[in-house]
């Protein structure tokens, strides 16, 4: 860690906060946790170490900032189990690797079924889990109620719970602290991250992007990846590219600091609402999308309202918890309900986009396979699936409930 | 939540409305012109501007009517834009 004892007691940085230089050997755009996850991944695992992350406002203050911390890989599809297997097997080895407490907790998640036909649909997920080594059960009502005691299992709501997927390994991480320790990591490692720089375009010459127009000034760079979130359209735009993305605002919030109550994570698809404790002790919450396009980091009342309600009804004790805190961020969703990982039709520009409501859990595993992709300039096997051109082949990942989340 | 204004009922609350995305998407005139890269791009890319895009609503809770506004992404302000035609219901 580098201190800063001439002129500050302040405390160690954790990175340094560098002029740009003119030239970088890899531009990323955006330092949230997919930004600072292949930045981290290009230098351990391709010794690339030339690399400037370039963030519009503070480092892991976008998207990365507003999650609700979840992380899992009970995916259906065996593209997207073996896209979040991964990340999730990464997970379970960061603690000791970036010598970082970051508080991963795998206190497990129980996806609830509440019909018949979701029932069905759960099960034939947790089979598929476990066909591709994903860890998978299936719970009863009463097996629930021990799991989670403090969830309503009766029959008398008007959605009763009638079973749900349990994943022992996933569980919840403390966003802050993951972003932190990637960037102390990288930082030690030569990486620049550049705040307070909003990339507004881009230097062609030809097939290829030379570089950056910033709020600081033009940055060359060898290779660009983008990792801008729901922003990322705005900035291939600029650049003619038809990106299937549209962004929403996704609200989550937080209650006043309770004591431990919540033994796991809960989410319910079908009444909608998704639920953990944090380690401070407030309730954590989280629904789907507002149904319009928006950037305004803002969403409606309405939507909080319904799934504070299936809350509620859910769990008869949060009846008296005060809300503290509510918030959006803006996420872009693709068609298919799955993100696009890949190259674009500028030789030297990638894109890591399209991560809708889901992608803090993928940080470590989207940085990993996007470092691959910008490094070697092909997809690495697990995001080879997830390009672009999918959406002209009809090869789609389509995870819509399947995800165990609505979007 | 926003209060959208519905050419036939007024301002309402945005819960009496469900949205339709971008306004103004043409089916195609021949079809069968169409090569795969043009097909995906008419089923899957809508403009998703950060600023004004006009854009589908439908009145569900009242006339059921749909109609077209001019929202900003950013703000969310909006621009009645009051259809000349009679609108499909």
């Amino acid at each position: 860690m580098v201190v800063d004892g001439h002129t500050s007691p302040a405390p160690d940085r954790l990175w340094r906060n560098p002029e740009p230089k003119s030239n970088y050997d890899v531009v990323i755009v955006g330092a949230g946790g997919h930004g600072l996850a292949t930045a981290y991944y290009l230098a351990r695992n391709h010794g690339v170490t030339d690399i400037a992350v370039l963030e519009r406002g503070w480092l892991a203050g976008g998207n990365m900032a507003r999650n609700t911390t979840i992380i899992r890989s009970n995916y259906l599809l065996d593209a997207s189990a073996a896209l979040y297997d991964h990340a999730l097997r990464l997970w379970e080895e960061l603690p000791e690797e970036l010598d970082h407490e970051f508080q991963f907790s795998q206190c497990g998640v129980l996806n609830l079924a509440h019909t018949e036909q979701e029932a069905r649909d759960a099960r034939r997920r947790a089979f598929a889990n476990e066909l591709n080594g994903v860890d998978a059960e299936w719970l009863t009502p009463d097996e629930i109620a021990e799991v989670c005691p403090i969830l309503d299992t009766s029959p008398r709501l008007r959605y009763p719970v009638l079973g749900a997927t349990y994943q022992r390994r996933a569980g919840v991480a403390k966003h802050d602290l993951v972003a932190w320790a990637l960037a102390r990591k990288c930082d030690e490692m030569g990486v620049d991250f550049i705040q307070n720089c909003e990339v507004t375009g881009f230097v062609t010459a030809g097939d290829r992007v030379t570089g950056v127009h910033t709020n600081r000034g033009t940055i060359g760079a060898g290779r660009v990846g983008l990792a801008a979130a729901g922003r990322t359209s705005v900035l291939t735009d600029t650049l003619g590219i038809s990106l299937p993305l549209q962004s929403h605002p996704l609200q989550a919030m937080a209650s006043e600091i309770l004591e431990p109550v919540h033994p796991c994570v809960v989410m319910s698809n079908h009444v909608h609402v998704y639920t953990s404790q944090a380690h401070k002790g407030e309730l954590v919450l989280g629904a789907g999308i507002d149904t319009h396009n928006g950037y305004a980091q803002r969403g409606s009342v309405h939507v909080i309202e319904n799934q504070l309600a299936a809350a509620v009804e859910l769990f008869p004790i949060f009846g008296r918890a005060h809300l503290l805190r509510t918030w959006a961020g803006t996420v872009d969703v693709t068609p298919d309900a799955s993100p696009i990982i890949g190259p674009t039709p500028y030789e030297n520009l990638f894109v890591n986009c399209g991560w809708g409501t889901g992608g803090f859990k993928a940080t470590p595993g989207a940085g990993w396979v996007f470092a691959h992709t910008i490094a070697t300039g092909a997809p690495h096997p697990l995001n080879e699936p997830y390009g672009m051109e999918r959406f002209t082949s009809g090869a789609l990942i389509d995870e819509h409930g399947a995800a165990a989340v609505a979007h | 939540m926003l209060l959208i204004r519905c050419p036939w009922c007024g301002d309402r609350d945005e819960v009496e409305f469900r949205y339709g995305g971008q306004a103004d998407v043409a089916y195609p005139t021949d079809p069968h012109e169409l090569d795969d890269t043009e097909w995906g791009n008419f089923l899957f890319v809508r403009a998703n501007p950060m600023g004004a895009l006009t854009e589908r609503w439908v009145h569900t809770a009242g006339c059921r009517r749909w109609f077209s506004v001019v929202r900003d992404t950013a703000t969310n302000e909006m621009t009645p834009d009051i259809p000349q035609r009679r609108e499909s219901r």
